[in-house]
């Protein structure tokens, strides 16, 4: 029982992490129709952000500010960089291919995606980083659940991550941005023809999305440590796979698929063997595909001609 | 006016073909006159020539870059004809290649004779290729992409991770270590034993590979596969049978990528996980798109310049050579007037003295280091900084501040495209020369997924495609 729950933590954590990558996935699936290939490497900048932040303060375990301050700066320079690298790939590597044939954005962005990961292998070489986030907040301090005491950070990112996407729904569901992103992705020629400017909503919706994953960056780094420059491929795939499963287009949808893929990587690391745990979620996905293409909360796609 | 049942789109449809024009236009010109068997012909024969004139490390070179062509030539298939974004192909060629060296090694032990073990391998692969594109019934592009490239990565963990079946002792793909000792092919008692007979072999592989796609690419299958590419939904309604056809293109495509795969075990004689990793498949990809998307010449002079890119970047000199020839050309394009090179050039000469003066000005000559021995080391010596200590913290801004300036004089016109193209064609040398060249492989990576971004943005049809007209 004990070692079920210090599971189920461990998967609630692992899947807040992929929910908040797959949103940007979803998103932009959304109102592109187009899968952003390089938007694991967008959060693997952004982890190396929260890295580089944490290093100007002084390392973990001498920083020059409070805690909660220099936590607080590692989202924020993790969310600027992504953003940054999220937007200038919407810029250059897609606006351009955007009447283009469907597999030109498709190609641009593998090739964006190798770039980004030649270009991190270029800037913090092959070494993988650590956070040591338990110099940060010692791993003894946070909630005792029953058997089982749950770590400050880990309640820390799941209570983040919910936030984020309790703000997410709201901001797609209320602003006047988010209902455009929302008319947009419904109906892009109808939504430009009540004057959306389509342009502006697809930068907010790279802006946000990758945001949204650099955050997911810092808190991979900060709950279980080692960065590394490729880092972001495999979690990308994941990510997408969570976007599949929950219905990719659907932002309840990533956010549902990213939970069920931390809590299938969970329980298989621990019951069955670590190895596996690509392979699950492999499996999950052309489960997936071929079952059910529109996921749980997807609409099915009807081809209009 | 136009005809009487002739309507606007096909009247103009002679001006939307792509017109050659400036120095590349008599090359063109001379390519589209020969005929396609000629091109064969004359292509074999310089090929052949090529191992007479290099040493053994250059036939190993040339293996590699016909491998590469085979492979480019089976991704065409895929992408370039049937319009299928195939991101697991270089599972495919791993497949191949491991199926071949697990029956032709002491691995089991088993040492299939040839004749068995490539018809089987062959087999084994298209069988893979059509299994996986059955998910790609019902999904578009996006999907199967994404998928595909999945499965390129677990293949590769299982071949890392899982080399015993279970409950079976044997080791079949020998894990991290991978499998030495493959035999080399042998045909009639022939062993393919050196490099030279290898290359001899893949040649002619090669050659039967352009004709039969030549005809393909004719034929009906040929002619159902673009109009799959151009219009899945359209072809449908035309009664092509369009799952079979995606399940076929998938299948020769990894049957090509198998037998690739094979050839390269024996050649290698051995294979290894990390043979197989998305690099290579950028490789391919590189090749393919550089050459042109569905064009045969294309994804060999693709293959061509791909495969010898990471042998020039190795030796220094050359790749100086590269480089500088780059920037060179690169400018010509960009600024197209002769006032506004020669301002760019001067400006650059003037912005590395005075930088260099400031530089040293503010701190003193020990952050200086020793030059390379690259092309130029002794000629820049005294405007370029080459840097001691620091170098690597340094040079990370530089090349972040390079990729900015570039990314400046995309949105920049003018004048003003032109003051920010100094400072960054001097960061550009300077990350050069303190970077980029020491580390070889590193800067083949940047190299190739910018050319994937860079020609679909300015050239998506390649170097030698045709230009597609769009149907919108």
């Amino acid at each position: 029982m004990e070692f079920f729950l210090q599971q189920t933590v461990n998967g609630l954590t692992l899947g807040s992490v992929y929910a908040l990558i797959a949103l940007g996935y979803s998103m932009v699936y959304g109102v592109l129709k187009f899968l952003n290939f390089a938007h694991g490497e967008v959060y693997m900048f952004g982890a190396f952000a929260g890295y580089g932040v944490l290093t100007v303060l002084g390392g973990p375990s001498a920083l020059i500010v409070p805690v909660w301050l220099a936590i607080t700066l590692m989202f924020v320079a993790a969310m600027a960089v992504a953003s940054g690298i999220g937007v200038a790939l919407e810029r250059f590597a897609y606006r351009p291919l955007r009447k283009a044939s469907r597999l030109a954005p498709l190609i641009s962005a593998i090739g964006a995606s190798f770039f980004l990961q030649a270009a991190a292998l270029l800037l913090f070489t092959a070494n993988s980083r650590s956070y040591d986030a338990p110099s940060l907040i010692p791993i003894e301090s946070g909630l005792t659940l029953g058997p089982i005491n749950v770590w400050l950070v880990r309640i820390l990112v799941i209570v983040t991550a919910f936030v984020l996407m309790i703000l997410l729904t709201w901001w797609v569901k209320s602003s006047r941005v988010g209902k455009a992103v929302r008319a947009v992705s419904f109906d892009t020629e109808a939504a430009a023809m009540m004057g959306v400017d389509v342009d502006r909503v697809i930068v907010a919706t790279f802006l946000i999305g990758s945001a949204l994953a650099g955050v997911g960056g810092v808190m991979v780094g900060l709950v279980f440590g080692r960065i590394f420059h490729l880092m972001g491929f495999i979690a990308g795939l994941k990510a997408f796979t969570a976007a599949v499963v929950g219905g990719i287009g659907s932002i309840p949808g990533a956010m549902l698929g990213g939970l069920l893929i931390g809590f299938a990587e969970a329980y298989t690391t621990s019951y069955i063997s670590s190895t596996f745990q690509n392979l699950i979620v492999f499996g999950l996905l052309i489960v997936f595909l071929l079952v059910r293409p529109s996921g749980f909360l997807g609409r099915p796609e009807l081809a209009k001609v | 006016m136009s005809h009487i049942g002739v309507d606007r789109w096909v009247e103009e449809s002679g001006d939307r073909q792509e017109h050659h024009t400036g120095w590349t236009a008599p090359a063109r010109r001379l390519f589209d006159k020969v005929r396609p068997g000629w091109r064969l012909a004359i292509f074999i024969a310089l090929v052949s020539i090529y191992p007479l004139l290099v040493s053994q490390a250059g036939v190993r070179i040339g293996i590699t870059v016909l491998v590469l062509a085979m492979l480019a030539l089976g991704l065409n298939i895929v992408v370039g004809w049937a319009g299928l974004l195939d991101l697991g192909y270089v599972a495919f060629y791993g497949f191949g290649a491991y199926f071949y060296a697990v029956v032709s090694s002491d691995q089991l032990p088993a040492h299939w004779p040839t004749w068995v073990s490539i018809p089987v391998v062959v087999a084994a692969t298209a069988l893979l290729g059509a299994l996986l594109s059955l998910p790609s019934r019902r999904l578009v592009g996006d999907y199967l992409a994404i998928m595909t490239l999945f499965f390129a990565q677990v293949f590769v963990e299982i071949v890392r991770n899982y080399s015993r079946l279970p409950g079976v002792e044997t080791d079949i793909t020998g894990g991290p270590n991978g499998i030495t000792g493959v035999d080399p092919l042998s045909l009639f008692g022939f062993q393919f034993n050196t490099f030279s007979r290898n290359f001899y072999l893949l040649v002619a592989l090669l050659a039967l590979l352009i004709v039969s796609l030549h005809h393909i690419n004719d034929s009906r299958t040929g002619r159902a596969w673009r109009a799959l590419r151009e219009d899945t939904l359209a072809a449908e309604h035309m009664t092509t049978p369009v799952n079979r056809l995606k399940m076929l293109a998938f299948a020769v495509g990894a049957a090509i990528a198998g037998l690739s795969g094979a050839i390269f075990a024996a050649v290698q004689v051995g294979v290894f996980p990390n043979n197989f990793l998305l690099v290579f498949l950028i490789t391919v990809y590189a090749a393919l798109i550089l050459g042109g998307l569905g064009s045969i010449p294309g994804a060999i002079i693709g293959a061509i310049a791909v495969a010898f890119t990471p042998e020039i970047l190795r030796s220094p000199g050359a790749a100086g050579w590269l480089f500088y020839i780059g920037v060179l050309a690169l400018l010509l394009v960009v600024l197209k007037q002769r006032a506004r090179l020669a301002a760019v050039i001067a400006g650059v000469v003037a912005f590395g003295y005075v930088f260099r003066m400031v530089a040293l000005g503010i701190w003193d000559e020990t952050i200086l280091g020793t030059a390379n021995d690259t092309l130029t080391g002794g000629i820049l010596d005294g405007w370029l900084l080459i840097l001691g200590e620091h170098q690597d913290v340094v040079t990370n801004y530089a090349f972040v501040l390079v990729i900015v300036g570039v990314l400046g004089v995309i949105v920049t016109k003018g004048w003003w495209r032109v003051a920010i193209f100094v400072p960054t064609i001097y960061l550009a040398v300077f990350v050069w020369e303190n970077k980029l060249a020491l580390q070889p492989s590193v800067t083949r990576q940047l190299l190739f997924g910018g050319v994937l971004m860079v020609m679909m943005a300015v050239r998506p049809q390649g170097l030698l495609g045709t230009r597609r007209v769009e149907i919108t």
